[in-house]
């Protein structure tokens, strides 16, 4: 349901400013969310400065640093600093993103920092990705086959292989997902940008022989057609990928099969 | 699986903090636009209803319609009416599944704003 505010225990206090860094001229200052679990009080909003003269460029380089110099109880994922793993996805001056591939500079004055919006927050900025990981799951993204099992290896076309590009890209970082308002609302029952897009890529994988019962699977006024073609998954995808195609390509199919 | 503190989570903030790109705001539009022309489709059939009942419902029906406020809704709904058209075509195009590249979806959705502008200045100028 649409649900405008935020849940009592999730309204937003002011927090504190922490002290800036001794002897740094060249301070660019970030405000971030943050959310104890322990201290039973409401999630607020902390200032934080950075020394850009040692600190690398990437918003994810700022977290560290603030993590290892300023407060290290400031809660975060990460692991590649590449964008491949996926872990620090977070929104950042209002637009969901990898902490590590988004440079502090493409944000004008204070860099905001908030956890991938409408989530359960688990700490700081780390969110409860538990269900949209089970979404993930539930489209079954693995081949199904039929046929016998070939000698040597389900082989494929190169013109095949050409469909999975722009799918299998995809690292699950759950940026358009919950950049997706139907998803704010609806996310109980409508699986999202990412869950439709790995569907697609298994749906039109040559190799694959569930076409049609994955088809059938979809075709629920909840799972796939709570797509309005609102397209911030596709604005917003750190990988450059299209989601919002992906849905739509299996939209054109659930319409085809029955022409 | 840990389980820290799971009943009390709160929900990470969603509308007051996102940036709502040009694409959000037409969609939201689109749906605002969708249910206010339906609301303004009752008054035009009010206006009928009061012609086919009496000559003195009529002029009543007939003098809100065309006073100030009658006349602000009829030219907002216009404006309403033609952004509806436009982005309804880029939905349509969505549908065959083209135009989904950003660059696509923005210059089309601010070419439907100045055609929807253009089209209601178009219908001022006619009506």
């Amino acid at each position: 349901m649409v649900q405008l505010t935020l849940p009592k225990n999730s309204r937003i206090r002011t927090g504190k400013t922490w002290p800036k860094p001794d002897g740094a001229k060249n301070l660019r200052s970030f405000r971030i969310y943050r959310w104890n679990p322990d201290d039973g009080e409401n999630p607020r909003v902390d200032t934080y400065f950075v020394d850009l003269d040692d600190c690398g460029p990437m918003v994810l380089d700022a977290l560290i640093y603030i993590k290892n110099k300023i407060d290290p109880t400031l809660t975060f994922r990460r692991s590649c600093r590449e964008g491949i793993c996926g872990s620090c996805a977070m929104n950042i001056d209002g637009q969901n993103t990898l902490a590590c591939i988004f440079g502090m500079d493409e944000v004008k004055g204070d860099v905001k920092v908030y956890p991938l919006p409408h989530m359960p927050v688990v700490k700081d900025l780390v969110p409860d990705l538990t269900h949209f990981y089970a979404q993930h799951a539930a489209i079954q993204p693995w081949l199904e086959t039929k046929s016998n099992t070939p000698a040597k290896e389900w082989k494929q076309s190169i013109e095949d292989r050409e469909k999975l590009d722009g799918l299998y890209e995809c690292v699950m970082c759950a940026c358009c997902s919950t950049s997706c308002p139907s998803y704010w609302w609806n996310g109980d029952r409508y699986l999202g940008p990412a869950a439709l897009l790995h569907a697609y890529r298994w749906i039109i994988d040559s190799r694959d022989e569930a076409t049609g019962e994955r088809l059938d699977d979809l075709h629920d006024p909840f799972k796939l057609y709570r797509c309005h073609t609102i397209m911030n998954c596709t604005r917003t995808c750190p990988k450059g990928l299209n989601p919002a195609r992906a849905i739509a390509e299996i939209k054109k199919m659930m319409v085809e099969r029955v022409i | 699986m840990a389980d820290v503190n799971r009943g009390n989570r709160p929900l990470s903030p969603h509308v007051s903090i996102y940036r709502f790109p040009l694409n959000a705001i037409l969609s939201i539009a689109h749906r605002i636009t969708g249910v206010g022309l339906s609301i303004t489709a009752l008054l035009v059939v009010w206006w009928f209803l009061a012609a086919a009942i009496s000559p003195g419902y009529f002029a009543t029906a007939d003098w809100f319609l065309t006073s100030w406020l009658g006349t602000l809704i009829m030219v907002v709904s216009a404006f309403g009416l033609w952004l509806h058209f436009c982005n309804g075509i880029r939905h349509l195009i969505w549908d065959t599944g083209s135009w989904f590249g950003n660059h696509r979806v923005t210059v089309s959705g601010q070419a439907a704003i100045v055609i929807a502008v253009i089209l209601t200045i178009a219908t001022i100028i006619l009506a």
